[in-house]
């Protein structure tokens, strides 16, 4: 049964816990027996973190040693130079840039792969060499066709053939690709009010509102919706957009334990008795920001609880679901359809298309009043120039096949076949023993890797084995906590994962990546493989 | 006083230190401690606070009565934002609004790309090549091949180093600036410079110095007054990275920043120049390389050029150019770019093509553009009872009434008789937040593709509006 919260406790408790420290959640449902929801983050083992932290020291060492041999004269400095005068002000101060120069220099190639082809299901990685330990690259002009684990194609959308291109290419034809003007002047073309009755019925709102951009839907809507005198209690562990957006309000912004509903319930409680700082005046609104799916974790906020304190409180609820919507949920509508409360009770849901519909931009939506006041004060609305008309007709399509408007059950099946493509590959990987973060129903998997070094070694590996996969360290995570964080598609077929899984099982091996102390350490051919096919087939 | 006082005080003071020689240690402590427990409390206590601690029953009470204002206040249903019309097709050199085809003065489409078959089969062939959106920011896997080729492109077009490109115009501006000026940097602003560049001023948390709208002796005096307070403390100077923040061709105002001034200062005063250059890109210069070229500065000298690809070049997104000293800092540190999704492959395949047909060698775009927007300066000006602000040669004009006939209302009135004409042009609409909101005025603006008919045509629309709105 989900815990109870209860109000007492949530004031005396002031445990500051760490992600990696936080003890096991088991909900299950009694209720619905299909309804499967566990959620773990298993801990850091003191080993690991000793060792990360050490490997981190000696690198900052050896960093400090070069830049010595650099001032020096003994190294060359193979950083480029400002072209402006020497009694200039430095643009950037030695040690903001010290980070750049000495660690993420030596594994720089891991990050930003170009690539040559659609970013679908398989993807071609334009292989880049460098002579001069990747201060600069070259590309070889070899093309790797690799399986994609890195791209945001939740739904499988991101495709270059189909309804949906063809839809996009007809209405490049029709309209151009921009209009060069406003929503406020002479941008506001008909595509755009489909599109936003399409997805105000999707989601069971009254309007919505769409946007070029999803992370200027955030940063640029926030400060309109609250302001100076107003509070934000944002989790910890939000996008760099919602942090941006917050800060621009002007309103103040207190942080809670991430997915910590006694936190969040004694932050709130504080706030309302104590009102704001130093005048004691009570906040005129208080606005609850969390994600659907948190990206780099792998977790789903604990929507039904956090409504539950949000009518208590009297406080408005702002659901970030750009991960989640269209990838969660038995029906693709997101955390309110996961958790089956009522879509009203969220005050702004907001979303991207990026993810779940193979597009750009992102959308605001909940009731016409909200909507109307954003229409008029957007930024976006007023200075920016609206949609580009195949962008737009890619999620409308996109969205008639999810409803099943197309008349065919692709739309479904597609969810099902995300939902069945997530499970075997977690159940998988934990039972191999790696420790793996976040929801069992969450696309988004991330593995922990622990070291720096190895966030490298994992990337490089696998690649060499055909498999494009995302690796991130400091500073998108904790110093500690750097991860390889797989995004499971629609498109992947049971081969694709079969093969990713056995890459995984080598490198593992190779790199030393089981740390699990819950599970057993496994490798890949000594799991029972009839089991997990029974699963997946049914 | 008399001799005999003085002997009678020094008797006194004497008989005082022998009683303190002779009084017991006790006394003597006792009186020390008392001195000092009574300067403590006098000079040194204090005064505590006190501790307001509330009951259960309180907080209780105090949660129960709170009432939160609601989430956003109602709108007037009448506000223009809220009955823009709607528009179903390509919106060109011509629009069609109500099934009446109308020359279009009113969208940012200088070099009429909107709709040009080349610009749309590129786009195609892009869709079929990469499918629509790109799944990903730059550092996974949504870096593609045809964006490393745009940056080329940009770069080599305003021969600089390096380019970097964005996936909104908006978005361009407001997170270069947070990526280079911190809390305690000083950005130097021009007042007229538009609300993009106002949000990542804003964004960057640091001391901004506005100087008037295009004022140059207004700038050297904010400067002056900067450079006593360095000479004051010049260590803190040492560390205090200064930027100038202006627009090439402001888009507020329709006039041109004074930029060899600005070259020749920041040489005096160490400035770096931030220059935006979103309406200037592609409509001023012989080549459409902006007001660098039109001045004939050396590019080297503007530490950071950026645009928008949304304006002269028909697609959507901005970018920015320079040295890769400047540039490649932006990869890392510029949340616009780093925390978003990339650009879209088929309005990044536009843009190239966009740039193809600007860098063709017989083009004759940027020499006609310059010309025509001369030529509709003089004719507007012609018409009694209209300011125009902005310089001839700029494609994007502001008109105004004179004086207190200056107001909204009117301005739309001529609005919608000029669509009874079949002539669309727009209000400039604002935020009411801006840092300066500029006088009402109609934004117009020139495609290098109306002929002298047509721009003759809209001289005698506006005229018409004009006697209609003051009679």
């Amino acid at each position: 049964m989900p815990e109870k919260v209860n109000a007492d406790q949530g004031l005396d408790k002031k445990m500051n816990k760490s992600l990696s420290s936080n003890s096991k959640v088991k909900h299950f449902n009694k209720k619905e027996s299909l309804f499967h929801n566990y959620e773990d983050f298993e801990e850091t083992p003191t080993s690991a973190a000793v060792i990360t932290v050490l490997g981190y020291a000696i690198l900052t060492a050896l960093g400090w040693l070069r830049d010595f041999l650099r001032n020096i004269g003994f190294e060359e400095k193979k950083t480029a130079n400002d072209p402006n005068p020497k009694d200039f002000v430095p643009l950037y101060q030695s040690y903001e840039c010290f980070y750049t120069r000495n660690l993420y220099t030596r594994i720089r190639d891991v990050f930003n792969q170009p690539i040559a082809s659609v970013a679908g299901a398989k993807v071609e990685v334009m292989e880049r060499l460098s002579d001069d330990f990747n201060w600069t690259f070259k590309f070889s002009g070899k093309k790797l066709p690799s399986i994609n684990l890195g791209s945001y194609n939740y739904l499988g959308f991101a495709e270059n053939q189909g309804p949906c291109s063809e839809q996009a290419i007809k209405s490049i034809e029709k309209y151009g690709v921009t209009t060069s003007s406003t929503r406020h002047e002479l941008g506001n073309q008909q595509y755009m009010k489909e599109l936003e009755c399409l997805m105000a019925e999707y989601l069971s709102m009254e309007d919505c509102i769409a946007f070029g951009m999803g992370f200027a839907t955030n940063a640029l809507n926030i400060p309109i919706l609250v302001g100076k005198g107003d509070l934000i209690l944002s989790d910890r562990l939000n996008h760099t957009s919602l942090i941006l957006g917050a800060r621009l309000s002007g309103a103040a912004v207190h942080t809670f334990d991430h997915n910590d509903i006694q936190d969040l319930e004694s932050k709130l409680r504080d706030a309302i008795i104590h009102g704001q700082p130093r005048t004691c005046r009570p906040w005129k609104k208080i606005l609850i920001i969390v994600e659907g799916v948190y990206s780099m974790e792998g977790s789903l906020c604990k929507l039904s609880e956090i409504i539950e304190l949000k009518k208590k409180y009297k406080a408005y609820l702002y659901v970030d679901e750009a991960h989640s919507i269209g990838a969660i949920g038995p029906r693709g509508r997101g955390v309110v359809d996961y958790w089956k409360v009522n879509a009203n009770d969220i005050d702004i849901h907001m979303g991207t298309f990026t993810k779940s519909f193979g597009s750009a931009g992102g959308y605001l939506a909940g009731k016409k009043t909200l909507i109307d006041h954003i229409r008029v004060y957007s930024h976006s609305a007023c200075y920016s120039s609206s949609m580009s008309a195949p962008i737009v007709q890619q999620i409308i399509s996109a969205l008639n096949i999810i409803m099943g408007r197309d008349g065919t059950n692709d739309g479904q099946k597609r969810i099902q076949q995300l939902a069945c493509n997530v499970r075997y590959f977690r159940r998988q990987l934990v039972d191999m023993g790696f420790i793996v973060y976040g929801n069992d129903n969450s696309p988004v998997v991330p593995v922990m890797i622990f070291m720096p070094a190895k966030i490298a070694a994992v990337n490089r590996e696998m690649l060499k084995r055909g498999c494009a996969v995302v690796t991130v360290g400091f500073p998108a995570t904790a110093l500690t906590e750097s991860r390889v964080r797989f995004c499971i598609s629609a498109g992947h077929t049971k081969e694709m994962l079969d093969h990713a899984l056995k890459s995984m099982d080598e490198v593992g091996q190779l790199v030393s990546l089981r740390y699990s102390k819950q599970n057993r350490h496994r490798r890949w051919h000594e799991l029972n493989h009839a089991d997990y096919d029974k699963e997946y087939l049914s | 006083m008399t001799r005999g006082d003085i002997e009678s005080l020094a008797t006194d003071f004497y008989d005082l230190l022998e009683s303190f020689k002779h009084a017991p240690v006790y006394h003597l402590s006792f009186e020390i401690f008392l001195v000092l427990a009574v300067s403590w409390l006098v000079f040194f206590r204090k005064p505590r606070p006190i501790e307001k601690k509330l009951t259960e029953k309180e907080k209780q009470e105090l949660i129960d009565e709170w009432q939160p204002e609601p989430l956003v206040p109602s709108v007037d249903p009448n506000h223009p934002a809220l009955n823009v019309r709607v528009l179903d097709g390509i919106v060109g050199k011509t629009v069609e609004i109500d099934g009446r085809t109308s020359l279009n003065f009113a969208t940012f489409n200088f070099l009429n790309f909107v709709g040009k078959q080349r610009i749309a089969d590129k786009a195609i062939q892009a869709v079929q090549k990469y499918g629509v959106g790109s799944c990903g920011p730059r550092g996974f896997y949504g870096t593609i091949d045809i964006h490393l080729e745009l940056e080329e492109r940009l770069a080599r077009f305003f021969n600089c180093e390096e380019g970097i490109i964005y996936s909104y115009g908006f978005s361009t501006i407001a997170s270069i600036i947070p990526a280079y000026s911190k809390r305690n940097d000083i950005l130097f602003v021009d007042e007229g410079v538009h609300y993009a560049i106002q949000k990542g001023v804003e964004a960057s948390r640091s001391h901004v110095k506005w100087f008037r709208h295009n004022d140059i002796a207004d700038l050297e005096r904010l400067l002056a007054e900067q450079e006593i307070l360095d000479k004051k403390n010049p260590k803190k100077a040492r560390s205090i990275r200064r930027f100038l923040i202006i627009e090439g061709l402001y888009v507020n105002y329709g006039d041109i920043c004074p930029l060899q001034r600005m070259v020749e200062l920041k040489y005096k005063y160490k400035y770096r120049i931030f220059l935006d250059e979103s309406v200037s890109f592609g409509t001023i210069g012989q080549t459409g390389r902006g007001v660098t070229e039109y001045y004939n500065i050396d590019r080297q000298k503007i530490d950071l050029i950026s645009s928008t690809l949304e304006y002269a070049v028909g697609s959507i997104g901005g970018f920015a150019v320079g040295s890769s000293f400047v540039v490649d800092h932006q990869r890392l540190s510029a949340q616009g770019y780093c925390f978003s999704a990339s650009l879209p492959p088929l309005l990044a395949a536009a843009a190239i093509e966009a740039l193809n047909i600007m860098e063709e060698d017989n083009t004759t775009l940027f020499e006609t553009i310059m010309d025509k927007s001369k030529r509709l300066h003089k004719k507007i000006l012609s018409i009694k009872g209209y300011i125009v602000n902005g310089d001839e040669i700029s494609p994007l004009k502001h008109l105004r009434l004179t004086n207190a006939l200056n107001t909204i209302g009117r301005l739309e009135e001529i609005v919608q008789f000029a669509q009874t004409r079949d002539i669309t042009i727009t209000v400039a609409r604002y935020l009411s937040d801006e840092h300066r909101l500029p006088e009402p005025s109609i934004r117009l603006i020139l495609n290098v593709e109306m002929n002298d008919e047509e721009l003759e045509f809209l001289c005698t629309v506006l005229q018409e509006a004009l006697v209609k709105v003051t009679t």
